[in-house]
């Protein structure tokens, strides 16, 4: 079955993805994958700042901060 | 003694990277890793030597050095920047890349985190491409037990065809293990075969076919494989290094290859971007496929606690109240705790000078002399550290509290949507927070932000926020002129009015740092990752020692460097009479129409600018200024300070103009000379003492004229 396919900064608090495409580039691109955001890597989206902006996600055992930016442009199936 | 390249070809290698050697043939051990891994706490478990560690990520970025003696081999360890990856992206990851791959340390020591194996394994794999003489030191091992996640470190090393040593490097457990397996693999007794990541058949072709060529060519200076794999990638640093090579024939060869390659790999990747892609998700993968081999969670919720801690600090209802409580929290003990310390401290320091006056008089120095290291120097010093040490000793070990913890990247986290519409990086909040602390401090951490702009940005902006040395100036000056009616209520409303201070300056930071993103340092923010770690208990006795050693007495021994000279040339300027007028009452004539205009008298701008050494001097210059007593003091009360400033015309404007231009005005001596240092540039030494000072100026003047149109 095909799953919806969602901006990681679309995806709900409390929800995981699955990691279809990076659609960052250069240098941006290679730091995320560095951080381990390969094609099907689970992530879950945390919780929002108090501010508003960046996510906390969890992959791979650790949780990492993203802007709206970065996470616009990470694709995932919603599990 | 300062490594340079032994050949001329690895001239392409800009970071060359100065470090002494303990002997002349002690063994070069470099230590790599991940931010947060405790891999500075392994650094100074091994060597002893006093460093910082901080809970935050990318702390240690310049390379640390240290030595040990480990069964009759002399060891130099360096501890090269935190990194996630080696394919560099930042100038941290350059140098680690470029030491391990040039300076050919005998052995790399990879210290990777227990409770998050899978994410550093990566670099591991990489370091493992590039040489062979590792050691992985798997560390934080009971945090990974107390969170029973079981890890088979002999499987791992079976795996990764490397030692693998588990640690706990703050109860120097495992230590001993390490060391021999540094020996081991340092001394060649152990012919470690590392795991070579492989990738897909088109590029394990290409690979094969570079290799062939380039291995002459690198005459074993590099590993062949790992230089191959960089030159498919179209590492500009390589391939520089490579057409910089003297053998002209090889590189003729080596051109033939790479065409071959090159077209090997076009019928199954369109672009350069699908091939980079390729090679970091085939390492990726790697670690998963180790890390599923290796480590067992026996429970599935392993960090349910720090969630749930989480859901609290970093709450949209209570993330920001109970973040400026806390601080809040810390500026109130820090306030109050200081008042105490800071009497008792000038009582003894009055005492010692009662002493050495019967001293000097005893041996009946000429009184001139008694004058100048006395009254001058004596006295500034001991006024210098009576001040500053007790709001340090508390504040310090306070901030390294919530530090150690792991708190202060969820400040960075509850507040970076601000620093975002600044265009800055959210761990400015941190080197902010430092600020608070002293500014050159504040200045250094600045490191930890990875992109040039944003970093140069938080340099040059960190000034605004005021440090342990302005806070006595906005503290009396609060609680003389705005608490100063409110009787049992003093501590509480001079508390709020400093707050009120902090947030002022906190605005001040960001719309500054906003108009220089805008301006002279145009960019958009680049990439933004924070990594929020595992919360750590904190161990007390340590942060005590290490907060008191390495920050308090560092900033308090330069402090007082500077206090000396400059109380030596207050006590002359003081003493010097020009038809009746002393030096410094010149000065202060020449900058009273200044000082009018911006509700402030030549006095208080003078002072401004006498106390450039260090800040906390401003009050006593004022004070002494107005005394004419010709030496700093410290009046016995607030309300006798009050007194004497009201005799000298001074008004809530004055106090309010005064505390303005405290906040903003050009950083301390200490503090210039750090930013030239971070940034080795003069321009944005320049820029960092005219930014404040231009807003500190035009501030006052508009404060002053709002007041008189409003007739208040």
């Amino acid at each position: 079955m095909e799953r919806e396919v969602v901006s990681l900064y679309k995806l709900p608090i409390g929800k995981s993805g699955r990691v279809k495409m990076l659609t960052a580039n250069g240098n941006i691109r290679r730091r995320l994958m560095d951080l381990g955001l390969v094609e099907n890597t689970v992530v879950e989206a945390l919780r929002k700042s108090p501010s508003g902006d960046p996510t906390a996600y969890q992959f791979r055992g650790t949780v990492i901060a993203l802007r709206s930016e970065e996470a616009s442009n990470i694709f995932v199936h919603v599990c | 003694m300062g490594l340079t390249a032994q050949s001329t070809w690895l001239g392409a290698l800009k970071n060359e990277i100065a470090f002494e050697k303990f002997g002349t043939d002690s063994i070069i051990v470099a230590l790599v890793g991940n931010p947060n891994t405790g891999k500075s706490t392994v650094f100074n478990s091994l060597t002893g030597l006093k460093q910082h560690t901080g809970n935050w990520p990318g702390k240690t970025v310049t390379c640390a050095e240290g030595f040990y003696e480990h069964k009759g081999e002399e060891i130099s360890l360096v501890d090269l920047p935190g990194t996630y990856s080696l394919l560099p992206n930042s100038v941290e990851e350059e140098v680690a890349r470029d030491f391990i791959c040039f300076a050919k340390p005998q052995c790399c020591v990879v210290v990777t985190d227990a409770t998050c194996l899978e994410r550093n394994l990566n670099l591991v794999l990489q370091v493992l491409e590039i040489t062979d003489r590792a050691v992985v030191c798997v560390n934080l091992i009971d945090e990974a037990k107390r969170k029973k996640i079981h890890i088979d470190l002999k499987k791992l090393s079976h795996i990764l065809g490397v030692p693998v040593v588990g640690t706990n490097a703050r109860e120097q457990e495992g230590l001993d293990r390490l060391k021999d397996e540094i020996n081991n693999i340092s001394l060649g007794k152990i012919k470690a075969s590392p795991l070579k990541v492989k990738y897909d058949e088109t590029i394990e072709r290409a690979i094969k076919v570079i290799e062939e060529s380039l291995y002459p060519l690198l005459k074993g200076e590099l590993d062949s494989r790992w230089a191959a794999l960089r030159l498919i990638e179209e590492d500009k640093r390589i391939i520089d290094m490579v057409n910089n090579a003297d053998n002209l024939l090889s590189k003729e060869l080596l051109k033939a290859a790479l065409k071959e390659a090159k077209g090997i790999l076009e019928t199954r990747y369109a672009c350069i971007d699908e091939i980079r892609d390729a090679i970091a998700t085939a390492i990726v993968l790697k670690a998963e496929e180790i890390s599923r081999a290796t480590v067992r969670f026996e429970n599935t919720h392993y960090n349910e606690l720090d969630r749930k801690i989480d859901d609290i600090l970093t709450s949209k209802l209570f993330g920001i109240p109970i973040m400026l409580a806390l601080l809040g929290f810390v500026f109130w003990l820090t306030i109050s705790g200081a008042n105490y310390l800071s009497e008792i401290l000038a009582e003894s320091f009055f005492y010692v000078e009662d002493f050495l006056t019967d001293l000097f008089l005893y041996f009946g120095v000429p009184e001139w002399i008694y004058g100048a290291v006395v009254l001058g120097v004596y006295r500034t010093v001991a006024w210098v550290v009576s001040v500053m040490l007790p709001p340090m000793a508390i504040f310090f070990p306070l901030f390294t509290l919530l530090e150690d913890l792991g708190y202060l990247p969820r400040v960075a986290f509850n507040l970076d949507n601000f620093f975002k519409k600044a265009h800055t990086h959210g761990k400015q909040a941190l080197t902010m927070c430092m600020g608070f602390g002293c500014n050159a401090a504040g200045v250094v951490s600045c490191r930890i932000i990875d992109s040039p702009r944003e970093r140069l940005i938080a340099t040059i902006t960190n000034n605004f926020v005021p440090c342990n040395g302005r806070f006595p100036t906005l503290i009396a000056l609060s609680t003389i002129f705005i608490a100063g009616s409110f009787g049992a209520f003093q501590t509480v409303i001079a508390t709020i009015a400093v707050m009120v201070a902090i947030v002022f300056a906190v605005l001040i930071t960001l719309m500054v740092s906003k108009i220089l993103s805008q301006t002279i340092l145009k960019g958009l923010p680049s990439t933004f990752t924070l990594e929020l770690p595992p919360y750590r208990k904190p161990q007390f006795g340590r942060i005590l020692v290490r907060s008191l050693l390495d920050r308090t007495i560092f900033v308090l021994a330069r402090a007082a460097l500077v206090a000396a000279p400059a109380g030596l040339i207050i006590w002359l300027m003081t003493n010097t009479y020009i038809d009746n007028i002393s030096i410094l009452g010149w000065c202060a004539k020449f900058f009273e129409p200044f000082g009018r205009i911006m509700g402030l008298d030549g006095y208080i701008l003078l002072a401004f600018f006498l106390g450039l050494p260090a800040n906390e001097i401003v009050i006593p210059i004022i004070i002494m200024s107005y005394t004419a007593s010709n030496s700093l003091m410290e009046l016995e009360t607030l309300a006798s300070l009050r007194q004497l400033l009201l005799a000298n015309g001074w008004t809530w404007v004055t106090a309010v103009c005064t505390m303005i231009f405290s906040l903003n005005h050009f950083p301390c001596g200490t503090t210039l000379l750090t930013i030239y240092k971070e940034t080795q540039s003069i321009k944005w030494t320049v820029a960092s003492f005219l930014i404040p000072t231009v807003t500190g100026i035009l501030l006052c003047i508009v404060f002053r004229l709002l007041v008189s149109l409003l007739g208040i």
